[in-house]
């Protein structure tokens, strides 16, 4: 008898399972009807997921749907904002129900592959064809697998020293390193002065990283990082002289104290240190002074006492010494996203948008060419002549690779600031997690 | 029907005597009733607890078993199957036998020195003596706090030149001053801290309810017959306090084996993944990494470790102190 009630509970618990579970596809009956043709009336929604949770971004964004809609009456632009990290964990659920927004964030890179080869993205090369021209070429091969456009930049900036200008002369510092050796020299000479010489975010590992690429690329330059890429030959003689000249600044003891644990942004962490003067300068993306600012006490940071230069120089290494490594912002296409998305793609990209984007000065640097002249910030304005000279910008490996690579690179360069690898064992380890 | 109606109800409440059938139904008939309706009872009662669990925990295990089998990165149709490649994989990274061996590490540490210590402050709070209710309350605190709340305050107090190191610079301990968190070889045993910091209160409140079970006349008893206070507390509170501590055990190792989210927010698992747990290992490698088939397998792998240990711990020691409430179900 216990058995019999045991089965006939079982077999309630199944039914509603079973009922439950055929709940979840009403969603493709309503996106179906959003394929209109282009230029139709009929009402089409564009779903548009954003990670500018902060004015002025917040705001402009939200202009720049309102105005879109106001043009095209049929259109309804529903916005979703998500923090950074907050995003990656909303949109991994919808990829993997095969249902993606029409546009969503994306650093283009290895994660987007791994979307197109999911079939969730959409080929939107036909439709960008007659105005792409007119966006940084860098900024918009992020974009593409293959030879096909998958989403569109906005915003691309650089990795690069921020410095602090009062420390660097106390130190007897004039002017910034040009060469790696120079910077190793102004290291100790801050030493020498009492003066904790760098901030880093190991806690985080990506931070850690950009020194490790930014080597590998000046001493291998972009034919290596491709050539690793596609192979994953990552143990090859640039990216295992970039361990050993890595090795070589960590031996000099530069970060301050507890820099493994500490985070990118939050208490104590890499912004936190910079913002309070507790070390001279770090290595980071155009975002800094922004995490900078919230992270100091009165949140205005350094001020005027910040300075910005690009990565040094390597002697002998192939790289140019203006190839740039970094990364920005954009959007995806959602493979059922209606052709009135990619007109709004279009807007976004107009001239009109990306000035007003640069005259925030808040970090995020415009692609659409011409449009520079919008930033006043000169340290911003330094990230954007850098970026005019690159002829190369090398994505964040992390980003640049699938994740599971990403991570084992992040993972193995960690090692190194632990002292618990040394340069070959750390190439070693990514190629074979590249290989496997 | 000797049945009442619930207020608002229209089912029969089950009687609690079958035999006490009214004269208009055949007795037959009304013995098969009276059981229908308790069966009724039972399934309405069952069903939705069982909907949860079953669509909460038996599915996504089961679903978790069937993902571990593929190497599969979340997005991509289940294609790639690849037998039993995870779990070998798995039990050949250095970084998983090393999460691994930090949990039982924490287990051992909780059970050696947490649980004896919560013990010894349970016996001292049984004492009679004023301000007994608020040292009680005062010890008990910590656990009330939630673990991320926990974990950000400590990480913050065990920041470098944080409250932790100026308390010991105050006191002349400035030798002591450490890298709690950033030590690759300290930061297990500050996770281990905070963790006991934590659950100490717990297990005393636990062993506290247990202690005032046991009638006072005993010990009196054992005076009587010239015990000292440690043989009274050896060979009476002691074994009469069995059962509690029993499952103290219990939970502290089912706790150390599901142990993450102090973890995850206060060191991720590092540096270089000097604190993982299995836990907070399974989340980098499985969604970090996008790599939710071997993530899976690491799930499978920590679940049959928790539930090995559960089938084994209340056949052989809870089996005395569960007997009646889950040996026995239903018979009477």
């Amino acid at each position: 008898m216990h058995r019999r009630i045991a089965r006939t509970a079982l077999l309630v618990g199944l039914a509603a399972l079973v009922a439950a579970s055929c709940g979840g596809d009403d969603d493709d009956a309503a996106s179906s009807s959003d394929d209109g043709a282009s230029g139709s009336d009929e009402p089409v929604t564009i779903e548009w997921w954003h990670i500018q949770n902060n004015d002025p971004g917040l705001s402009l964004w939200e202009d720049v749907a309102a105005e879109f809609e106001a043009e095209h009456p049929n259109v309804t632009i529903d916005i979703t904002v998500y923090e950074n990290e907050a995003f990656k964990t909303a949109i991994a659920p919808r990829l993997q129900a095969g249902d993606p927004p029409d546009l969503f964030q994306s650093w283009g890179g290895g994660e987007l592959e791994q979307q197109v080869d999911a079939g969730l993205v959409q080929d939107i090369s036909d439709g960008v064809a007659p105005w792409i021209d007119t966006l940084n070429q860098a900024a918009v091969t992020m974009y593409q697998v293959g030879d096909a456009q998958y989403g569109i930049p906005f915003d691309l900036g650089m990795v690069g020293f921020w410095y602090n200008k009062d420390l660097f002369a106390q130190a007897g510092i004039d002017a910034p390193p040009a060469t790696w050796d120079e910077l190793l020299t102004d290291v100790q000479k801050l030493k020498d002065a009492g003066i904790t010489p760098l901030a880093l975010g190991e806690g985080d590992k990506w931070p850690g990283m950009f020194w490790w690429a930014y080597l590998a690329l000046r001493n291998g330059g972009p034919d290596a990082m491709r050539e690793a890429g596609e192979t994953g030959s990552f143990d090859s003689e640039p990216f295992v002289a970039a361990g050993e000249q890595l090795s070589e600044l960590i031996a000099l003891d530069p970060f301050q104290a507890g820099h493994l644990a500490a985070v990118w942004d939050g208490a104590g962490g890499q912004a936190a240190t910079i913002a309070t003067s507790g070390a001279a300068f770090h290595l980071m993306g155009q975002w800094a002074p922004g995490t900078q600012n919230a992270n100091s006490p009165d949140g205005q940071g350094l001020g005027d006492k910040l300075g910005w230069f690009p990565f040094p120089a390597v002697d002998g290494g192939d790289g140019d010494p203006t190839d740039g490594f970094g990364g920005g912002n954009g959007f995806a296409v959602g493979r059922d996203a209606p052709p009135e998305a990619i007109e709004f793609l279009e807007y976004i990209s107009s001239m009109d948008v990306a000035r007003r984007w640069g005259e925030t000065n808040s970090g995020i640097l415009p692609v659409v060419i011409g449009s520079e002249d919008s930033i006043t910030d000169p340290n911003l304005q330094g990230i954007l002549a850098a970026r005019a000279d690159a002829s190369f910008v090398q994505l964040y490996l992390d980003q640049a690779y699938d994740p599971d690579l990403g991570n084992a690179i992040n993972d193995a360069v960690e090692q190194l600031y632990a002292g618990q690898a040394s340069a070959e064992d750390v190439a070693q380890t990514i190629a074979d997690a590249a290989g496997g | 029907m000797t049945a009442e109606r619930p207020p608002g109800g229209t089912r029969p409440l089950p009687t609690a005597d079958p035999g006490g059938v009214s004269p208009a139904s055949g007795a037959g008939s009304g013995r098969a009733g009276a059981r229908w309706s308790r069966r009724a009872t039972i399934i309405a009662f069952l069903t939705p607890a069982l909907v949860l669990y079953v669509l909460l925990a038996l599915v996504p295990i089961l679903q978790g078993a069937f993902y571990s089998g593929f190497d599969w990165n979340g997005l991509e149709p289940l294609e790639q199957f690849v037998g039993l490649q995870n779990y070998r994989e798995a039990l050949a990274d250095p970084v998983f036998l090393a999460a691994l061996r930090h949990v039982g590490v924490i287990l051992v540490l909780s059970l050696v020195l947490q649980l004896p210590f919560a013990l010894g402050l349970a016996v001292l709070l049984n004492e009679r003596m004023r301000g007994r209710a608020v040292l009680r309350l005062f010890f008990f605190l910590p656990f009330v706090l939630s673990d991320v709340i926990t974990a950000i305050v400590w990480r913050l107090i065990l920041q470098p030149a944080g409250l932790v190191d100026h308390t010991l610079g105050a006191a002349g301990l400035d030798g002591f001053v450490r890298l709690w968190l950033a030590d690759p070889g300290i930061v297990l045993y500050t996770v281990f801290f905070v963790v006991s910091w934590k659950y100490f209160g717990f297990h005393m409140i636990l062993l506290l309810a247990g202690l005032q079970g046991i009638p006072f006349e005993l010990e009196e008893a054992a005076a009587l017959d010239g015990a000292s206070r440690v043989q009274t507390f050896r060979y009476v509170t002691l074994p009469l306090l069995g059962p509690t501590i029993r499952i103290c055990v219990f939970l502290s190792i089912i706790g150390s084996l599901q142990l993450f989210d102090l973890v995850w927010v206060m060191t991720g698992g590092g540096p270089v993944g000097a604190s993982h747990t299995t836990v907070t290992y399974m989340l980098e490698r499985g969604f970090e990494r996008s790599r939710f088939g071997y993530g899976s397998a690491v799930a499978v792998i920590a679940f049959l470790i928790s539930f090995a240990f559960a089938l084994t711990y209340q056949r052989l020691v809870l089996r005395r102190d569960v007997a009646g409430a889950l040996t026995a179900m239903g018979e009477r």
